[in-house]
């Protein structure tokens, strides 16, 4: 017999914190350290997982995932670095703007899509930019089992390399920075080419450098079951449309600058989420009745499911057309 | 014909696919018996490959009549042995000094394939990347589950534990791990009642 289906949830349990500390690394990159409010220890976590923090930004609540980057057997805080995107949506303005120290602030329990396979005999690590931070809990995480792993860092410029001198002074024979403004580069035909079996690779860094590595990876002949990567997607604006949810019985209208699954939050409707970014799968909605166009943009759903018009990923995806339904 | 469809089963049942050439530096191959078909059929598709590869072939029953053809396939090393046991140590050494993009192709009976599955994914290669075509013999490695012992190439069911003598009935009921089937004693509860063996699949 199978267990009874566990009914989804929006967003993981939540923890109310405290910010510690804000601790600014460079020009575009801030660390906050969270302690929770009520004294006590906060969960462990594996290294790879990731937090929702809700920032309430005037009448919008903001929740954002990101990476925590502490060392995951340490409970008694929880770090994350944001690199500020001024393009971005404002949920990292907020954050560099608005958050001192000493405000509350709600967490989510982490969630971890980006785990290490403890299989592996080896991990190399493939870090672009602010890709760096779940790579800092993995290494926490793989230096108290002994583990055998290399970084590989590409970073813009010595200024912007978060965490670059720190991860060098303390494993100087583990880790590699490559300067873009110094013209170096990862040799990654070389760095394949040499790994002994039950290597494991995994990347975190910009979409481009995600789709060459999995793409040189498959090329060189090693199974896909051995690279793993994450990209958080941000919402992208879009034209506003109109949806009907039926269970809810309501017309929600969902603006240029928000995501389906904020609107629907919005109208009060509990819907299901853990990543807000496209990779978890969680929020997954089945689509009764459409008349117009998707644009899919997630990395959960098949590209069946795509052209099948009948599921969307509310949290990254919209619509644009006379109708749609949906069974939320 | 060396080739055999198994009926559908229970998902436990491992499934076995053709042999397809696959992109990577380097390329093990490891069969037994009629087996060797399956890598000549991959050579008539990409000659070069075969030519590229490490072969460990174990001929079993079938003597001298695939060494010939499997030679003049020029692979890059041909070890023929005379049993899998016989071949481990080499197995074990060609899989520590390999590296990432490794291609492994396992062919013939299905006790050779699921062993040699097994040293490949301890040495970091998952299963669902090792390719496997069955060819030749349908005999099951079995374990009992009893005494835990293995009887290797059983073809009827059922059949006498060749370790403790339990008359075990012959289950699809797979074990990656032990890369073996699953023996059950078929008269536990009335000894001696034992149905008349059959071959399998007969």
């Amino acid at each position: 017999m199978s267990a009874a289906p566990q009914k989804a949830k929006a967003g993981a349990e939540k923890i109310k914190v405290i910010v510690d500390a804000v601790v600014p690394l460079n020009d575009l990159v801030t660390r906050f350290e969270f302690k929770r409010r009520d004294g006590g220890a906060f969960p462990t976590f594996s290294g790879g997982a990731h937090t929702v923090v809700e920032m309430q930004d005037g009448d919008i609540t903001r929740l954002n995932p990101y990476s925590l980057m502490s060392d995951p057997s340490d409970t008694s805080k929880y770090c994350i670095s944001v690199r500020r995107d001024d393009e971005g949506r404002g949920g990292s303005l907020f954050m560099h703007r608005n958050v001192k120290v000493g405000d509350e602030m709600t967490l989510t329990y982490p969630v971890n899509l980006f785990s290490l396979d403890l299989r592996a005999k080896k991990h190399v690590f493939l870090a672009g930019g602010i890709g760096i931070t779940p790579f800092k809990a993995m290494i926490a995480q793989l230096e108290r089992l002994n583990g055998n792993w290399e970084l590989h860092y590409a970073c813009r410029s010595e200024a912007l390399a978060t965490y670059a001198a720190d991860l060098t002074e303390h494993y100087p024979n583990n880790v590699h920075i490559y300067y873009d403004d110094q013209k170096q580069a990862i040799d990654l035909d070389g760095l394949l080419a040499g790994q002994p079996l039950g290597t494991h690779i995994y990347i975190c860094g910009p979409a481009g450098m995600i789709n060459w590595v999995h793409n040189t990876a498959e090329a060189a002949g090693w199974p896909s079951d051995n690279v793993h990567s994450e990209e958080f997607l941000a919402p992208q604006p879009g034209k506003p449309f109109q949806v009907r949810l039926c269970k809810s019985d309501k017309v929600i209208e969902v603006g240029e600058h928000e995501s389906l699954l904020e609107a629907i939050e919005r109208a009060g409707v509990e819907a299901p989420f853990l990543c807000r970014g496209g990779a978890c799968g969680q929020c997954e909605t089945d689509v009764v009745e459409f008349d117009g166009e998707f644009i899919h943009r997630d990395h959960w759903l098949e590209p069946e499911d795509h052209e099948s018009g009948k599921k969307i990923m509310p949290c990254v995806s919209r619509f644009i057309g006379k109708s749609l339904v949906l069974d939320r | 014909m060396s080739i055999f469809k198994f009926p559908e089963s229970i998902t436990s049942r491992p499934v076995y696919g053709t042999l397809e050439p696959r992109k990577g530096p380097a390329h093990l191959m490891i069969a037994d018996a009629e087996g060797a078909e399956a890598i000549l059929d991959l050579a008539k598709q990409d000659a070069e490959l075969v030519a590229n590869a490490h072969i460990i072939y174990i001929p079993k029953g079938t003597g001298e009549t695939f060494v010939e053809k499997l030679q003049a396939l020029k692979p890059r090393q041909l070890h023929v042995s005379p049993s899998y046991e016989a071949s481990l140590q080499r197995l074990r050494k060609v899989l520590e000094d390999a590296h990432m993009g490794l291609q492994v192709y396992l062919t013939g009976t299905e006790g050779l394939m699921g062993q040699a599955q097994n040293e490949a994914m301890a040495a970091g290669i998952p299963h669902t990347s090792i390719q496997q075509e069955h060819r030749g013999s349908i005999a099951r490695r079995m374990q009992c589950v009893h005494c835990k012992g293995i009887t290797e190439d059983v073809m009827t069911d059922p059949f006498v534990c060749s370790h403790c003598g339990l008359n075990l009935f012959v289950r699809d009921h797979y074990s990656r791990r032990l890369a073996a089937f699953q023996g059950v004693c078929i008269d536990a509860e009335d000894p001696g009642n034992v149905p008349e063996s059959v071959e399998l699949y007969k």
